[in-house]
């Protein structure tokens, strides 16, 4: 049995915010004809030639200029990080690892390959989203953290 | 030039969408990775989103090969399903289900000032670099990396 949260449920900001995610993504695809998947555009930036750099690095900052820009003109909603200092820096590691390791994340798998119909990117948002339901239910109800 | 504008826009975008969505906040990802807790299903809504405007531009995409900025079309052909797709899968879903942070919202949450982000993305950066750094010697030891056996074929 699944009990919904329908105190934290919010289907419709969810749905826009959503949509404002596909336009960045369609955008960046229309404009630059390139994939929206962040952790190949960060991760690519170690590696990057010269002429690679530009582009990478202005969508890195358009993402992490947002909330300032955001808070401009309104308030932030709360960032909660509950998560410890040594957990962080495993669940960094394993981002940064599993994400290069299987070419791509949140965004270029699930956002643009499931756009894009790839098996591909199916077979990699259900491996990831798989590995983060087991890994919140240990923490959760087995270890009770 | 150019692609550096469009670039940024499209960054922002993605930003305000996430910030919107309420994806930017981890713990409202980790109410929808527990299923087995109170759920929260929003993150399905915003993948919900997003790939219905994601399908129209994809649509467009794939009859074009240069983008509207005169650009090469740079999207991936190979469907292959390998074991390194599905590891580094389950490792990134790890990571995110130990903290509720993957790599956007980990930069969103970096540039709102987040220390415990900061030390997230650092992480992650770290990360990234250690996958360069064995992906470097193993391409030294071999040039050949076809040890893929499960291969998927495309109905195309």
């Amino acid at each position: 049995m699944i009990d919904i949260a329908w105190s934290s449920f919010t289907p419709w900001t969810a749905l826009t915010g959503g949509a404002l995610v596909g336009l960045a993504a369609a955008s960046f695809l229309l404009l630059n004809g390139r994939i929206a998947g962040i952790s190949g555009i960060l991760g690519g930036l170690l590696t990057a030639s010269a002429g690679n750099i530009g582009w990478r690095a202005a969508f890195l900052a358009g993402l992490i200029g947002a909330p300032g820009l955001w808070m401009l003109v309104a308030q932030l909603p709360p960032i909660e990080i509950e998560a410890g200092y040594p957990a962080l820096v495993i669940a960094g590691l394993l981002v940064g690892i599993g994400t290069r390791y299987g070419s791509g994340c949140t965004s270029g798998h699930g956002v643009c390959g499931l756009s894009r119909l790839s098996p591909r990117s199916l077979a990699a948002t259900l491996s990831f989203m798989f590995a983060g339901f087991v890994t919140v239910f240990i923490i959760r109800h087995v270890l009770g953290v | 030039m150019k692609s550096a504008v469009a670039a940024l826009f499209a960054g922002l975008l993605f930003g305000f969408g996430l910030i919107v969505s309420g994806m930017a906040n981890p713990e409202k990802v980790l109410g929808f990775l527990d299923i087995a807790g109170l759920w929260d299903p929003s993150l399905a809504f915003v993948m919900g989103g997003a790939v219905i405007v994601g399908l129209l531009a994809f649509a467009i995409a794939r009859k074009r090969t240069l983008s509207f900025l005169g650009f090469d079309m740079k999207v991936p052909g190979h469907s292959h399903i390998n074991k390194r797709l599905i590891v580094g899968g389950l490792l990134f879903g790890i990571g995110w289900g130990i903290a509720g942070i993957c790599p956007g919202p980990g930069l969103v949450a970096l540039g709102a000032g987040e220390v415990k982000a900061t030390v997230f993305v650092a992480s992650m950066v770290a990360g990234m670099g250690i996958f360069e750094l064995v992906e470097h010697k193993r391409a030294a030891f071999r040039s050949d990396d076809s040890g893929e056996r499960w291969h998927y074929k495309a109905p195309e």
